[in-house]
């Protein structure tokens, strides 16, 4: 082992330290973890969990969550495909100009436009369903998508498309059946990135749901205030939040790898 | 070279309308709160640029806004060089790739306000790993609740702990782009592993690292779930950033109309110095 492997695996301890700790207090119960410090759990419990999978507003959090993210994914892509095609291929009116604003709406204080949005989104009929959350999270996912494939794409040499008209394809049936496969790992970086901003953002969520579409994360606060402080159930909650996280990027884990060796992301 | 073709518009259009119906329409809300005065139930009132002018003359607004830049100033110099030095040592091939690549990204995987919870159970002073360490194997006193300076390291070791991933994986994609060719000429030159690293590798790693800055600079700049679950802002006001105060006015005070002014000129902060950075990273492509 060459000198240097030792800093990736003093920097991944790190990263795990803190989730070594959050997994080992959801076995824990809650008296053991009031009790005082212990690095393993004495007691060894599955109540936490048993609590999570039996009550339907838990475990239906976790759907919901599911849900909106994976319809703001699609979305994010099947949009974000011919804009960042647009962007890589083609000089039109106001194109940079364009593609700045596009980032620029990842700077706006998502604590601040929270209300706006939850005026709006109660306007259009949309506040409660997944729907809503999935479209608000398009104000950050769409840029983000658009600015990756923009570069996978630059990375295509223009003479596939010119090839490809020669040989008579129709735009469409080029654009699916030869351009798509070749940028397939950036579809799947973009798409994990598109996953983990959704998944992650709570705020937003938060502010659009009620009851019918409640992500796990905001059930997660409002079951802590509510019940007392129940240390090991949030504990429990926060470890199963890491798992569809956890079981994306193990799918992806190709594509990211490759998908980062092709240059520019 | 890209061709000029006006069709352009026509591909883009899906994006622009589902970005300006989440962007204009709130946006436009936010002035219009910002220019007046409400009492009880949406009566409002024109105010003009009163609140600006409050905010500006606030020391209030001044405090938070240092807090900010602060606070965004040392993660960027932690996480940026950290997260290329932590790049350049990963391994290149093998099985050991995507482990560390999948590790690695874990943390970027946890919702925002679990990561914030699960950094207080890990430093709470009697029970948590770190807190227990610290006070009682160590004899550090270290309690962020009390202490503002433990609180302010507390906020930047979570934010290096979930963020430096980031840069790590945009900086490694950027390395693994160069081809060995690059290498074998710079061995037969006899060239320093530093004259690699500053000629070779930083230039190929320019763009993936202008994203990498841009989106740590934005996100940090408008932090609030993390830093919000962790501290609440406190002890007293010391870790208080913009985006938390903002927050407070605006949902615990119910003052819409400052804190919309205050949300423009944040947003209009972090416009200004993402347009020069941006500028100023993409200036030598232009030519």
């Amino acid at each position: 082992m060459r000198k240097r492997s030792l800093i990736p695996i003093l920097y991944i301890a790190f990263l795990l330290l803190p989730i070594y700790w959050l997994v080992a207090m959801s076995f824990k119960t809650t008296n053991e973890i009031l009790a005082g410090f212990s690095l393993f759990p004495q007691t060894f419990t599955l109540e936490n969990y048993r609590v999570i999978f039996t009550d339907p507003t838990w475990y239906w959090g976790y759907i919901n969550s599911i849900i909106y993210v994976t319809i703001n994914t699609v979305i994010s892509i099947v949009v974000a495909l011919p804009a960042a095609y647009a962007f890589s291929r083609y000089r039109f009116l106001g194109d940079k100009q364009l593609f700045f604003w596009l980032l620029t709406n990842r700077m706006a204080p998502a604590a601040v436009f929270a209300l706006p949005f939850f005026q709006l989104y109660s306007a259009v009929g949309l506040f409660d369903t997944h729907l809503a959350v999935a479209l608000a999270h398009c104000l950050f996912n769409i840029p983000l998508a658009v600015w990756i494939l923009e570069g996978f794409m630059g990375g295509v040499p223009k003479e596939l498309d010119e090839t490809a008209y020669v040989d008579g394809y129709s735009f469409p049936r080029f654009f699916v059946t030869i351009f798509l496969p070749s940028i397939k790992a950036g579809v799947g970086v973009a798409a994990f990135f598109c996953f983990m901003f959704s998944w992650v953002e709570l705020l937003l969520a938060k502010t659009l749901t009620a009851v019918e579409a409640k992500p796990i994360a905001a059930t997660m606060t409002k079951t802590a205030s509510s019940a007392g402080y129940e240390l090991g159930l949030l504990a429990a909650a926060g470890t199963l939040t890491i798992i569809p996280g956890a079981i994306v990027i193990y799918f992806v884990r190709n594509y990211i790898a490759k998908g980062f060796a092709l240059g520019r992301v | 070279m890209k061709t000029v073709n006006q069709k352009g518009w026509f591909f883009v259009l899906p994006v622009l309308v589902l970005v300006a119906f989440n962007a204009l329409i709130p946006m436009m809300t936010v002035v219009n709160y910002s220019v007046q005065e409400t009492f009880g139930d949406n009566v409002f009132f024109w105010q003009g640029l009163d609140w600006f002018q409050q905010l500006l003359n606030s020391d209030r607004f001044y405090a938070a806004l240092g807090r900010q830049f602060m606070f965004t100033g040392i993660i960027l110099a932690i996480e940026v060089p950290l997260g290329i030095i932590i790049a350049l040592a990963m391994p290149r091939q093998g099985f050991w790739v995507p482990v560390c690549l999948v590790l690695m990204a874990l943390p970027m995987l946890i919702p925002w306000n679990v990561v914030g919870a699960m950094w207080n159970i890990f430093t709470l002073p009697d029970i948590g790993l770190l807190g227990y360490l610290m006070n009682t194997t160590l004899g550090i006193p270290y309690d962020m609740t009390q202490n503002p300076f433990a609180a302010w390291v507390t906020i930047i070791v979570m934010d290096v702990w979930h963020w430096t991933s980031l840069v790590v994986l945009l900086s490694y994609a950027g390395l693994v782009s160069i081809p060995d060719a690059y290498y074998q000429a710079a061995k037969i030159d006899g060239a320093s592993s530093w004259a690699v690293f500053r000629y070779i590798q930083l230039p190929k790693m320019k763009t993936v690292l202008t994203i990498a800055i841009l989106l740590r600079f934005m996100d940090s700049f408008n932090i609030y779930t993390e830093p919000f679950v962790l501290t609440g802002g406190g002890p007293g006001n010391s870790t208080t950033l913009l985006s938390i105060d903002l927050v407070k006015m605006a949902l615990g005070q119910f003052d819409l109309g400052p804190a919309a002014a205050m949300s423009l000129i944040y947003f209009a902060i972090t416009l200004l110095v993402s347009w020069v950075f941006y500028t100023l990273m993409t200036k030598d492509d232009a030519k």
